[in-house]
């Protein structure tokens, strides 16, 4: 009983923390979403998403944020599995490496991208300088997925990297042991036991993927719209408008939230039919 | 009939950065036999186990299965399987499935899958635990699950990587027992490593004693417990009076400064010996009547016999006997002339004293030690 309320006096800040810093938040969204500038409700401002070019910048975000995902995730997985093979020491200095970008501010990444990709940044005077014809890439979708790609990647391999460390080599061996050769050993025991931080790895860069604005105006250079650039401009560009902006929002939530539970749904299919005996 | 000689391993040496774990292992393992490899932490045991599964490679020798020279083939291609220390059991799958991993690797039909991991739940009395996952079984339950994983791939050879170790005292009993029905069921050779002489005398068709990379002594348990090469054998396997000796002729020792007659023979005039005495063959007699005298120092009662300490002409003795005798009191011993053990001089001569340390906490808290060390 002591423990209890000891434990609920430990968790107040967190509690107080929430309520102030993401339930109020999420309760003001779905306020602006129902209301219009006179305070009134109104649904207009969900009606108002079929109208326009909206479902075309959702689907398109969407789509951006998926590609770059999976070239993290195809990217990531081997790189994970080689660092949790390596020997102790070397893990360390690979993973700081690895991780070393998220320390050099955000923009200042993106800013740097800019400049080896624009048409006279660094790629092209490269390419100019060996007698090949200059590339177009800034402000195009593949730039704005590159620009993802890279600021993401080491949340895709961080979590794979920890649950691959975490599997007991002995497993491995027993596998060999029982017939698998080292192709065998991955997809029976190898990767069934690192789904989970696969699972963490694509909400870590699916989530920021879709919803960023920032490399998208940089990299995309204003030449399609995605939904991070449309929400922003809703609350600091010139058409301001705090109740559109928030039902934009709000249907970005609802479909991560969306995406999140069919991965979810999948994982626990995969777990589920393992553990059913096979008849 | 001449024995299948199904294992074979020629001139085995292993280093680890340095470090000799093997030096020149040589070893022949017959069809359907239950062998024991028995030694302290670091002796070399696991490893040679490893090298036969093939999750080790060999630095010099090589490795023979069935006649056929297999040093350079993976694990998965040899026909033994191994229960690991920990079962090392899959936790992404349940019991069923983890049964049935070999035969799935395998490709084989599912009624045939169906059908063997039956007969081996049944084998290992745990049909009803199929659909359980494998983290809600207990230690005991675990390691039948290991077995049967192994066993479903009908090996020629089950490598057992101290099976038992992780297990408490009763159940591991149990287990041991079930061991024996299993093999005696399959027919399929085990090789079984174990640092507990207990266990490897208690199981074993052959038991082999290795130390340092080395092996000592090969041979049927009773014949090492009663016949031991060395000092260090004596010493590990069971509990043993080791004294300094001279050989005077065929049939007489002289030690403890009395001569005794015994039953060995063969050694040189006056050739120094070390003398093995079990403390079982040791009998309290009156001291007028004993060929020896001394005080007893310490009386441990230990269920079955009192294990007493007793000294004699400054070397302590262990003694087991069923009478109890009162501490500080003098005693005479009987020992007869088959209970001399005389074995040659060897490097670990001066190695084991007499029984003055001794403690039987002592013996347990090296016992813990060893464990922990195994651990890692």
């Amino acid at each position: 009983m002591k423990n209890r309320r000891t434990g609920n006096l430990a968790a107040a800040p967190h509690v107080v923390w929430s309520i102030l810093f993401i339930i109020a938040p999420l309760l003001f969204v779905l306020y602006y979403t129902l209301t219009d500038p006179e305070g009134g409700f109104t649904l207009e401002n969900i009606s108002r998403l079929f109208t326009g070019n909206y479902v075309l910048i959702f689907l398109n975000s969407l789509c951006l944020a998926l590609i770059a995902t999976v070239i993290c995730l195809a990217l990531a997985y081997p790189l994970a599995y080689l660092i949790a093979s390596m020997k102790q020491r070397r893990q360390k200095i690979v993973i700081l490496l690895i991780m070393l970008p998220l320390w050099m501010n955000f923009l200042i990444t993106t800013y740097s991208w800019m400049t080896l990709l624009e048409d006279t940044g660094v790629i092209n005077t490269l390419l100019a300088k060996i007698g090949l014809d200059p590339v177009h890439m800034i402000n195009t979708p593949g730039a704005v997925i590159c620009g993802m790609v890279f600021c993401f990647f080491p949340y895709m391999v961080l979590p794979i990297y920890s649950v691959m460390a975490g599997i007991d080599p002995k497993l491995v061996e027993a596998a060999k042991d029982l017939g698998c050769s080292d192709a065998q050993v991955m997809t029976r025991v190898i990767m069934p036991l690192s789904l989970s931080g696969v699972i963490s790895g694509i909400t870590m860069v699916f989530v920021p993927s879709v919803s960023t604005f920032y490399i998208s105006q940089k990299l995309g250079g204003g030449s399609f719209q995605l939904i991070g650039d449309t929400i922003e401009s809703y609350f600091t560009g010139t058409a301001i408008n705090f109740h559109f902006g928030a039902a934009l929002s709000l249907v970005l939530m609802v479909l991560i939230l969306l995406s999140m539970a069919v991965m979810n749904r999948f994982t626990d299919e995969e777990t589920a039919m393992e553990r059913r005996p096979m008849l | 009939m001449e024995k299948h000689k199904i294992i074979e391993l020629k001139g085995i040496c292993k280093s680890y950065g340095g470090e000799k774990v093997l030096s020149d292992i040589s070893l022949d393992i017959y069809d359907n036999e239950f062998v024991t490899m028995l030694g302290p932490s670091g002796c070399g045991k696991t490893t040679t186990l490893r090298i036969i599964a093939g999750f080790e490679h060999p630095d010099k020798g090589s490795v023979y299965f069935d006649g056929k020279d297999i040093t350079a083939l993976p694990p998965y291609q040899r026909h033994v399987n191994t229960v690991f220390q920990k079962y090392a059991l899959f936790p992404h799958l349940n019991v069923y499935e983890n049964i049935a991993f070999g035969l799935r690797v395998a490709k084989r039909p599912e009624e045939e899958i169906r059908e063997q991991v039956k007969e081996m739940l049944r084998l290992v009395n745990l049909s009803s635990f199929e659909k359980r996952h494998v983290t809600t079984l207990s230690g005991g339950q675990q390691q039948r699950v290991a077995i049967a994983r192994a066993l479903i791939n009908k090996p020629r050879v089950l490598l057992l990587d101290e099976p038992l170790g992780a297990l408490d005292l009763k159940l591991r009993k149990d287990m041991q027992q079930e061991l024996k029905n299993i093999r005696k069921q399959t027919g399929i050779t085990f090789i079984y490593v174990t640092h507990d002489q207990e266990e490897a005398l208690s199981l074993s068709d052959r038991v082999i004693v290795m130390n340092a990379g080395e092996i000592q002594q090969v041979g049927a348990p009773i014949d090492i417990y009663n016949e031991p090469v060395n000092a260090y054998v004596a010493d590990f396997i069971g509990e043993s009076n080791i004294l300094d000796g001279v050989m005077l002729e065929d049939y007489k020792v002289r030690l403890a400064g009395h001569t005794f007659d015994c039953v060995d023979k063969g050694f040189e005039a006056n050739e120094p010996v070390d003398v093995v005495i079990r403390p079982e063959d040791v009998d309290v007699v009156a001291p007028e009547k004993g060929m020896l005298t001394g005080l007893v120092t310490q009386v441990t009662f230990m269920g079955v016999h009192y294990e007493i300490i007793v000294e004699i002409d400054h070397f302590k003795w262990m003694i087991q006997t069923t009478d109890y005798v009162a501490p500080d009191s003098r005693i005479g011993i009987y020992i007869e002339p088959d209970a001399f053990h005389v074995m040659k001089k060897s490097e670990y001569s001066d190695l084991f004293g007499d029984y003055s340390s001794y403690s039987f906490e002592h013996e347990l808290l090296s016992e813990n030690v060893d464990e922990e060390a195994l651990e890692e």
